[in-house]
């Protein structure tokens, strides 16, 4: 299988201060479903910004659907963009739109007809279990809700890759469980998932998950040797750092 | 008859279970991506006052403009000869021969000698009643016409013409006694145009500036956008589309308040019954011209607004 993602020797940093993440390597196959984990500040959400392109490398080669990203001139970003959904940790609907036109944005920035959109915006948000709060501000819907509309956003398009950040993190174990399964549905379509979660119990229900790990900027097991993290099922395997590793071969 | 889809009936159907807000044209559902707002703003009501001082700024020079091609229209070609001989004899001869010199030239449209009556009549109030008792001589005067178009080659040979059958005589072109107003107007003309240049000026800067202003508001909703895959064009539209609209309303607004300002100046105008104020009226064409200006103040509002935005957002990633 051909890589979607691939780092070399990537690092960012914000400012003069030091580097957010460093020499990070892997690659992500297309179609692979990757969990990240790690402790709160390792840098997870600052690689999932690399990933949806919200910013660029302070060095190295990130490349994307085949090209590198980096040096790559500002016009031909939003192409790559739109083939990537996002589900952030803050959510970040659109507070002025309803639910029903923040998942219809991506569909309409990508100037789909507004005949096609409604079909699959009102199918979502039946299935996110909204469908009868399409007109809903955000500023009116619990968090839970929010972040519903926020995975509905996400990947109403079919992205090519989805990135999450905590995508469970204000649902009920139920509503994980049925968000988790259509991340599952969407990657047996072909979608390449990268999820970054604290949830354990999360991790556990897709067997056929990669996972990586972060810590203090440095990707931890890029092997992928570590199938779970320690002390979680019982496994344990080594912690390598070597940085020219990769992870290939998300098992599908 | 073609063919209905399974897909197409589940789409119809979608369709019409969607409330009539999520049925709304795909242009009015894009454009709502930007909060609503309109007026909420000072942008309409600026862009209104500066559109009034346009409207009177461009009539004026329009009015102006207008007065000094009526005035040359008016003035070119006509001059007075003016025979000063105390001999009343002579006067008179002097007199007829300029007529008939005059007379012969194919460009000449009237020739009119000011009877001695009312040159006295015009002068009585300045030298008394004595001024029509003979003692006084009075020069004769002769107005000339000549066809304004053919003024200009014509005038030089009909002025050596008068001079070589009297040579003392003085000839003076009436356009020479107006050139210090024509002056003036033309002066003022400028300076209304100029006007009206520094306020599409002050008018892009007041977009400029909305522009900014709005963009750094909506910052979080931009950075959505992009992060969604909008192109800066798409984003800088909705910002133009905004923008224009504010643009329309202050323009038509000013324009509506500058029309009636100018009507009611125009009657006043009208009540002096003064000639020369007649000429700085506003001609048909200029009234047909301010309907203009408050669109080109939209294009001007789009054309900044896009610039403005394309710019701020060159700095995101």
């Amino acid at each position: 299988m051909s890589n979607i993602i691939q780092f070399e020797n990537v690092g960012l940093r914000y400012g003069p201060d030091a580097e957010t993440l460093s020499d990070v390597n892997f690659s992500l196959v297309t179609g692979g479903f990757y969990f990240l984990t790690g402790a709160s500040g390792a840098g997870k959400t600052s690689l999932l910004k690399l990933l949806y392109l919200a910013q660029r490398p302070s060095r190295g080669v990130l490349r994307l659907f085949g090209e590198d990203v980096v040096m790559m001139p500002r016009h031909r970003l939003p192409g790559f963009r739109r083939r990537i959904g996002v589900v952030f940790q803050d959510f970040r609907l659109v507070p002025h739109l309803s639910a029903y036109d923040n998942i219809a944005l991506p569909l309409r920035v990508s100037g789909m007809d507004e005949n096609e959109i409604t079909e699959p915006v009102l199918e979502m948000l039946d299935w996110v279990g909204l469908g009868g709060r399409s007109e809903a501000r955000p500023a009116t819907l619990s968090g839970g809700e929010q972040q519903r509309i926020a995975i509905a956003r996400a990947v109403i398009g079919r992205p090519d890759i989805l990135v999450a950040d905590e995508p469970t993190g204000n649902v009920d174990p139920d509503m994980a469980a049925r968000l988790l399964s259509l991340f599952e549905a969407l990657n047996r379509l072909g979608t390449t998932i990268v999820i970054a979660t604290h949830d354990l119990p999360l991790i556990a229900m897709v067997p056929q998950a990669q996972l990586m790990r972060l810590d203090k900027g440095r990707l931890i097991d890029p092997t992928g040797v570590l199938r779970y993290p320690p002390g979680v099922s019982g496994q344990t395997a080594p912690i390598q750092t070597a940085p020219s590793q990769t992870v290939t071969g998300g098992a599908r | 008859m073609s063919e209905v889809t399974q897909a197409e009936v589940a789409g119809a159907e979608a369709v019409e279970k969607a409330s009539p807000r999520t049925r709304r044209s795909a242009a009015a559902a894009r454009n709502r991506l930007l909060p609503e707002g309109r007026l909420a703003g000072p942008m309409p009501w600026v862009i209104a006052i500066m559109m009034f001082l346009t409207v009177l700024a461009a009539a004026a020079g329009l009015g102006l403009a207008n007065g000094v091609v009526q005035m040359h229209a008016q003035l070119a070609g006509k001059f007075t000869v003016q025979i000063v001989e105390a001999d009343e004899e002579r006067r008179a001869q002097l007199v007829h021969a300029v007529r008939a010199a005059v007379q012969g030239t194919p460009a000449v449209t009237a020739i009119s000698v000011i009877s001695n009556a009312r040159l006295a009549a015009q002068l009585r109030p300045w030298l008394g009643d004595d001024i029509g008792s003979g003692d006084l001589p009075i020069p004769a005067l002769i107005d000339v016409s000549l066809a304004s178009e053919r003024a200009a080659e014509t005038g030089p040979d009909l002025r050596a013409k008068i001079l070589a059958v009297a040579p003392q005589a003085r000839i003076e072109a009436h356009a020479g006694f107006l050139a210090p107003v024509e002056h003036l107007m033309r002066s003022l003309m400028w300076l209304a145009l100029l006007l009206v240049a520094l306020m599409a000026v002050a008018t892009g800067a007041v977009v400029m500036l909305a522009a900014r202003g709005a963009h750094d508001a909506h910052r979080d909703t931009i950075d959505i956008l992009h992060l969604m895959g909008a192109t800066d064009v798409q984003i800088a539209r909705l910002f133009q589309r905004r923008l224009a609209l504010d643009a329309l309303f202050g323009g038509t607004l000013g324009l509506l308040c500058a029309v009636i300002a100018l009507l009611i100046l125009g009657q006043r105008l009208d009540a002096t019954g003064s000639e020369l104020a007649q000429l700085g009226v506003l001609p048909l064409w200029g009234w047909a011209v301010l309907p203009l200006l408050p669109l080109l103040g939209v294009g001007l509002a789009m054309i900044t607004a896009r610039m403005t935005v394309r710019h701020t957002l060159e700095h995101a990633l």
